[in-house]
């Protein structure tokens, strides 16, 4: 094996994680709005299905305008992404209504939309592609290539990275990011929008409107998780079949391991999504070189056969996931007067 | 202008079942401190909340300067420079002091924090009213003193001139009361005014110009304390001659019942020790107080010897038995009854019905099931006698869910429980933390009543009054050590107070100077 090679592959990972970071950096910090302004989101799951789904909608409805060259491929790309957050937002509406306006139990609202979701988006599907199709195919345009910038395509570390996974919901991810710090820790918004999810009565005590602040938190977290959702449609494949694999609960987990705060959220997104590719990378990295064999041939030394960690490496993450929730879990805090009224 | 600030005429506030404020009427005047006294009960929150705009009376108006006013809402009242330090604190405990002052009342520019500017102004009021806060602090950080500080600067930040104070002492060390009172006094001097929850009548006494009584949500009347007693208020306030001296009987001492040796407790806070080596015995027929400022080791204490926490070296026996070891359950069924701190998180299950909480100690006796079936006939029976007895009053009888009774009642329900186990010892804390003189007299009574039939009390006690008149005999705790024993007829507030703060200590004194002394 060359030198290149490894380049090439660690260029791979790299984007990789980022890419399913991005995902679940979008829907954890979705799910802290929610939760910060004492809402327990539950729902993100669901969230993300709906704006997934409408979000690759609003691609196939597109995809004429920009394949004739009528609508620049981004463009599209930015419409869709706001699509699915929009959408996303109305769906957590429901989750609101029920939650705030009618104080029902919020695990319970959050499931019932987690179950929801998918059943909705098979009947859309089928409405929209006709019975059995249950695969809406996302266009080859939605990723960002050299040819989107008028580069040619080079075999090298920097353009794998650069070029390899590369989709307009990334950048989005950052700005979104920075605004939603800046939201919550800068502004009185986030202030006031903290306070509720601590301490609702000393809220309203200073003339607070804390269902308009929960309102807002739910709000936003369906924004977030819609545009999430798409995201991680984009990075898992070619299509959308009415599933985002759980990524909603994995996104909880990271707002958990995160503390509930924007930056170690990003940390455990990067650190969740690493795992993730390392699970699928693991085959093929093990068959690269004695470095790597190392790493990650120490299932076989365990006991686990060849043909098990294939099955070994794809549950990683989740692994990994309750590991260190059950390590960190005493000293995560979560916010005081969460999913109580 | 009108002598009053604010006034409010004949309201009257109904909820389901209870009429909590019957036709009630307060004027307040410029540059008073204006004491709303009442027993638990009384109306004197609800009275508030509706000046706050927290409920919408019935019937009645409310006056600013002479003209009729709307409060809809806690901005209205804002508006109206109407501010409030609730009895529990409407703090948020992981954000700063800073950020809790300045909530709900941001200089903000497009929604951006100007946190500097708000800094400077928090420092100005507390440089020129004497409140020492830390802006930077997280509230969970700093003691309660130190949270009622920000809370009044929350009030100034806002630039209140009416000033509502719900039992601001309740919560106090007596230095605090007094700078407290202190602070009253500078803010009336200011021309603002003050209203002042309470049912500690030393204090209205000792700050208050003039005082409103409420009795079971009627107005009794307003008088000037200058022109009045404690006597006379208590008799406004309750209906019938209170008595402040408790009558106890001439001590006839019996065996040892609580033999505490050696114990030591580790503190979940710090590396050192809560408590250390703490020794003493209590015997039956006599109270025994132990003493001190909040925070000395009391409580870990008391945890140790009921069994809530462990302790790390010592050794506890009961009427003979060891009980270092021994569970909560094997505690009570050898007779310690136990009348804890923290009435929500250790007296009570808030969301059960007064009649469960009433045979919480005993649902598993013959007498109340079989078979592991509860039987609910005899639970309402047993719960009817003691809401008889105790005077336990609450809105549905044996069924309000414990939640919505008042503190005072609830604390009732407690004492009721734990003495109608017929204890041999009664480990009572603070049990009149939050009562109001005349739940205060009778808990003393019943403390008193089980001292007189022989049995052992362990009383632990910050309020100075109490500890002087109800005990035989009083420890005083000091950072987890005992540092001083006491008659109470002997000592001298003062002198308690010495060793209390640590200026004195009995058994370090005597050996420094070789046990000259004893």
């Amino acid at each position: 094996m060359s030198t290149l090679n490894v380049g090439i592959v660690i260029a791979d990972i790299i984007s990789s994680t980022i890419v399913f970071a991005v995902p679940l950096l979008l829907v954890a910090m979705g799910g802290m709005f929610s939760e910060r302004s004492g809402i327990i989101n539950i729902a993100l799951e669901g969230i993300m299905i709906i704006g997934a789904l409408m979000g690759c909608l609003m691609m196939r409805w597109l995809d004429p305008a920009v394949t004739s060259g009528q609508l620049g491929s981004q463009l599209g790309m930015l419409i869709a992404s706001l699509f699915a957050g929009v959408c996303g937002m109305a769906f957590s509406v429901l989750l609101a209504f029920a939650s705030i306006n009618l104080k029902a139990d919020q695990t319970i609202g959050g499931t019932a939309l987690n179950m929801l979701a998918p059943a909705l988006a098979i009947v859309l599907t089928w409405v929209v592609q006709g019975q059995g199709q249950t695969t809406i195919l996302i266009p080859t345009w939605s990723r960002i290539t050299q040819a989107t910038l008028g580069f040619a395509a080079k075999e090298n570390f920097l353009h794998t990275l650069l070029f390899k996974n590369m989709y307009l919901t990334t950048f989005m991810t950052v700005i979104l990011f920075a605004a939603a710090v800046i939201l919550m820790y800068k502004t009185k918004f986030g202030l006031r929008l903290r306070s509720c999810g601590e301490h609702p009565q000393a809220a309203a005590s200073v003339g607070i409107n804390v269902f308009k602040m929960r309102y807002a938190g739910v709000l936003i977290s369906g924004f977030l998780g819609g545009i999430g959702g798409l995201a991680f449609t984009l990075a898992a494949g070619s299509g959308f079949q009415s599933s985002v694999a759980g990524y909603g609960f994995l996104a909880l987990a990271v707002m958990i391991f995160g503390n509930w705060k924007p930056w170690s959220i990003l940390g455990a997104s990067l650190f969740f999504a690493l795992f993730k590719v390392i699970g699928a990378y693991a085959t093929t990295l093990q068959n690269l070189g004695p470095f790597f064999n190392v790493l990650f041939g120490w299932p076989a030394k365990i006991g686990i056969k060849e043909g098990q960690s294939t099955y070994f490496w794809p549950m990683l993450p989740y692994i990994v996931t309750m590991i260190l929730l059950v390590l960190t879990s005493k000293k995560s805090r979560a916010p005081k007067a969460e999913g109580r009224a | 202008m009108s002598e009053y600030v604010i006034e409010m005429l004949n309201i009257t506030k109904e909820f389901p079942g209870i009429k909590a404020n019957d036709n009630i009427t307060l004027q307040l005047k410029h540059g008073e401190v204006h004491a709303l006294l009442g027993e638990n009960g009384a109306g004197k929150s609800t009275l508030m909340s509706v000046l706050f705009g927290l409920y919408q009376p019935e019937a009645g108006v409310i006056k600013k300067d002479g003209k009729e006013v709307k409060i809809n809402n806690p901005n209205d009242a804002n508006a109206l420079h109407i501010g409030m330090v609730h009895q529990h604190f409407k703090l948020v405990e992981i954000f700063t002091v800073l950020d809790n002052i300045i909530l709900g009342a941001e200089p903000n520019k497009l929604g951006f924090l100007k946190k500097a500017e708000a800094r400077k102004k928090v420092l100005e009021l507390s440089e020129k009213y004497g409140l020492q806060v830390d802006p930077d602090a997280k509230i969970e950080d700093i003691s309660v003193g130190m949270q009622q500080r920000v809370e009044i600067l929350k009030m100034l930040y806002r630039d209140n001139d009416i000033l509502i104070f719900d039992e601001p002492t309740a919560v106090l060390t007596p230095q605090e009361i007094d700078e407290l009172m202190e602070i009253m006094r500078n803010f009336t001097k200011e021309g603002k005014s003050i209203l002042f929850i309470t049912h500690k009548l030393n204090e209205i006494m000792a700050v208050a110009d003039r005082c409103t009584v409420l009795r079971k949500g009627k107005y009794m009347g307003t008088v000037n304390i200058k022109d009045t007693t404690k006597e006379e208020l208590s008799r406004m306030m309750v209906g019938r001659d209170v008595k402040f001296e408790v009558d106890k009987k001439p001590q006839k001492l019996g065996d040892v019942v609580l033999d505490v040796q050696h114990v030591t407790v580790p503190s979940k806070l710090h590396s050192n020790n809560a408590v250390k080596d703490v020794s003493f015995q209590v015997r039956a027929g006599e109270i025994v107080c132990l003493a001190g400022i909040e925070g000395n080791g009391q409580t870990q204490f008391v945890y140790a010897l009921t069994g809530l926490d462990k302790m790390s070296h010592g050794k506890i026996t009961m009427l003979g038995h060891d009980i270092t070891k021994a569970k909560i359950r094997e505690r009570s069924k050898l007779g310690m009854s136990h009348i804890p701190e923290d009435r929500h998180k250790h007296g009570l299950v808030l969301d059960f019905s007064l009649e469960q909480n009433l045979v919480l100690q005993r649902y598993w006796q013959p007498q109340f099931q079989k078979y592991g079936f509860i039987k609910n006939k005899e639970v309402r029976k047993y719960a009817e006698r003691l809401i008889r007895e105790n005077d336990i009053r609450s809105g549905q009888g044996p069924i309000t869910v414990a939640r919505s009774m008042s503190g005072g009642n609830q604390q009732k329900a407690i004492v009721a429980r734990e003495i109608d186990k017929n204890p041999e010892l009664l480990v009572a804390v603070q049990p009149t933390r939050g009562l109001d003189v005349g739940a205060i007299e009778g808990v003393h009574k019943q403390l008193v009543a089980q001292r007189d039939a022989g049995k052992a009390v362990l009383l632990v006690s910050l309020e100075l009054e109490e500890v002087m008149s109800v005990p035989d005999r009083i420890l005083v705790m000091y950072e987890g050590e005992i540092v001083g024993e006491f008659d109470p007829k002997k000592t001298t507030v003062q002198e308690l107070g010495l060793y209390m703060a640590g200026a004195k200590n009995m058994y370090r004194d005597v050996e420094q100077k070789g046990g000259a002394e004893a």
